[in-house]
């Protein structure tokens, strides 16, 4: 079908994802310093966020209610108790010695998020939540790479942001899964306004862990060793990562023959430029973290009704608006999945037109068509689009009422977009003026009257003869619809003697 | 558990110490009777006890998110064994 692999060859892929993102909060989670991204470097800092000795951490409410959210939204379970605790390990930009993370009793586990391919390339999949649980960042290491033997530079502004780290079940069968899971995900947080979900600023990172089952000679089944890929910038990439080292295990395998059973988890990063995995250095195991409980942070209690409140205040969910646009405004799977995909300002512009113009399917193709197109290829986010809902919702009213020619509405559309007319500015641009019937029926007998010949081609059964009388039509009026004048044409054609 | 020296040297890794072979043992010798020290906690009988994650009868205790004032960059970087005025200079990580 195409480069990217669909078909699922001698092997089955098992994915899990790891993905980590900044809540949108002023200030870090244990201290008052500004989250702001692009801030000049150390300049975001304070004694608690660089672990000066003396120093005590206190959790941000808005994070953990952002957090909170979240986990609601993915369906978790939401335990009365949860704590935070250490996790040690030692790196430059790390500079207490250990994360506050949370090890044994997170804020939330066993939810799960739904993925749909409105292509019907894969089945609607519910893809499980292990837990999601919030921690802080670490600080930015820059590394001299020409050299390798320059100092490396550090910048702990980022040190101490909130993050929700969200890992999945192994339950992702494909690249493509993947992918569509990350878009999902990414709209769920977009919609709950908890993350600005920015990978190139880092808001949102991706790790995955991929091995792949197949059958061995006896006709039992075999796992690879689990790799875990780091460094993938976009969701693109994360799918075309996990392509490739899918294809990479499965060569390996039938090289080497080496099971899940011989080799542990390695950790391997993509090179975007080569389109390639590369080994990094081996994770070290889980228990050398030496988790244990933070003293210095009191465990969070958050009750049923607590939750319940929570629930009530999310509002729609994406899956629950494309539903709803498909009934509401009778559109198709793949048409309500389109606008719902573009997020929450997109979707309130099209009902917005929809309303305005009567007509859901209608209003759908010139959202999803022409709005889009110019979107995806100029760039730029729906509030600043210059035509209004408002005023594509009229332009596409006259086109169904008649009142504007829709031989003619791109033309229109593309007035309104590139010099930001109102429709009845745009139609006097154009000097478009719709006719009505009598005069349309005036204009074609008129052409009738002049050009005999053409007459008389059509009625000794030439029909394509009458052709030629639309573009006269037009040379007399530009604002003739051509459909209208060949059936008006035709039927005083017939009606003559 | 009896702790092994080798236990010992590989918790000295972790905590980025370097130990002489005599140090080594000394600190194993030193780190059974720490242990068996604390072993003796083993004893009690804890079934039904719920375990105890903090010591403070204490939860939620939060802050609103709201700046604070935080550290000048000078100031920052002034404990750092080598800074650039910017940033934090440490030695190379290795590459990857």
């Amino acid at each position: 079908m195409n480069s990217e692999r669909s078909d699922p060859g001698p092997y089955a892929i098992v994915i899990g994802l790891e993905v980590h993102v900044q809540l949108k909060t002023a200030s870090k989670l244990f201290c008052g310093c500004s989250t702001q991204f692009g801030a000049e470097p150390n300049t975001q800092t304070c004694p608690v966020c660089l672990g000066l000795p003396g120093s005590l951490p206190v959790m941000n409410r808005r994070a953990f209610e952002l957090a909170l959210r979240t986990a609601v939204a993915l369906q978790c379970q939401i335990p009365e108790y949860t704590k935070w605790d250490r996790k040690n390990y030692f790196y430059p930009d790390l500079p207490k010695g250990y994360q506050i993370s949370q090890f044994d009793l997170p804020m939330s586990h066993s939810g799960w998020l739904e993925i749909a391919d409105p292509k019907g390339e894969f089945p609607v999949r519910s893809i499980r939540i292990r837990r999601a649980h919030l921690e802080e960042d670490a600080g930015k290491s820059l590394h001299d790479e020409a050299s390798g033997k320059a100092d490396s530079r550090i910048d702990l502004n980022r040190t101490g942001t909130p993050l929700l780290e969200i890992v999945s079940e192994p339950d992702l069968r494909s690249p493509r899964e993947a992918r569509a899971y990350l878009n999902e995900l990414k709209l769920l947080l977009e919609y709950l306004e908890v993350s600005d979900c920015n990978m190139q600023e880092g808001s949102l990172r991706v790790d995955a862990n991929i091995n792949l089952h197949l059958a061995d000679a006896a006709g039992g089944m075999v796992a690879t060793p689990i790799v875990e890929v780091k460094n993938m910038n976009s969701f693109r990439a994360v799918e075309r990562a996990l392509a490739y080292e899918a294809e990479r295990q499965f060569a390996a395998w039938r090289e080497t023959g080496r099971t899940i059973a011989e080799v542990p988890k390695s950790t391997r990063g993509w090179d975007d430029q080569r389109q390639a995995t590369f080994a990094q250095r081996q994770k070290e195991e889980s228990s050398d973290y030496r988790y244990f409980p933070d003293p210095d942070l009191v465990p969070v209690t958050v009750s049923v009704s607590a939750v319940d409140a929570v629930r009530a205040a999310l509002g729609e969910l994406p899956a629950a608006t494309r539903q709803r646009l498909e009934s509401a405004y009778r559109l198709n799977a793949y048409d309500a999945d389109v606008i719902v995909n573009q997020g929450r300002q997109f979707i309130a512009y099209f009902e917005q037109v929809a309303q305005r113009c009567g007509d859901g399917k209608l209003a759908s193709n010139w959202v999803t068509q022409e709005v889009l197109r110019i979107l995806n290829s100029a760039g730029g986010t729906i509030d600043r689009f210059p035509i209004s809902a408002d005023g594509l919702g009229e332009l596409i009213e006259g086109v169904r009422g008649g009142q504007v020619p829709s031989s003619r509405s791109k033309e229109l559309f593309g007035a309104m977009f590139s010099e930001g007319l109102s429709l009845a500015a745009a139609l006097r641009k154009l000097g478009i003026q719709a006719l009505d019937a009598g005069a349309l029926e005036q204009l074609c007998r008129q052409l009738l009257t002049e050009n005999p010949r053409i007459v008389a081609d059509v009625k000794s059964g030439k029909a394509q003869a009458a052709g030629a009388l639309v573009g006269l039509a037009k040379k007399k009026n530009a604002n003739v619809n051509p459909a209208e004048v060949r059936e008006i044409c035709a039927r005083l054609i017939a009606e003559m003697p | 558990m009896a702790l092994e020296r080798e236990d010992v040297r590989r918790i000295a890794e972790l905590a980025r110490l370097e130990l002489s072979s005599d140090e080594l043992a000394t600190l194993t010798s030193e780190l059974i009777q720490i242990v068996d020290y604390v072993q003796q906690l083993r004893s009690i009988k804890t079934e039904g006890v719920v375990p105890l994650a903090h010591a403070l009868d204490l939860a939620n205790v939060f802050r609103d998110d709201c700046l604070a004032p935080g550290l000048p960059r000078e100031a920052a970087l002034s404990n750092a064994p080598k800074h650039d005025g910017a940033y934090f200079l440490v030695p190379a990580v290795l590459g990857e």
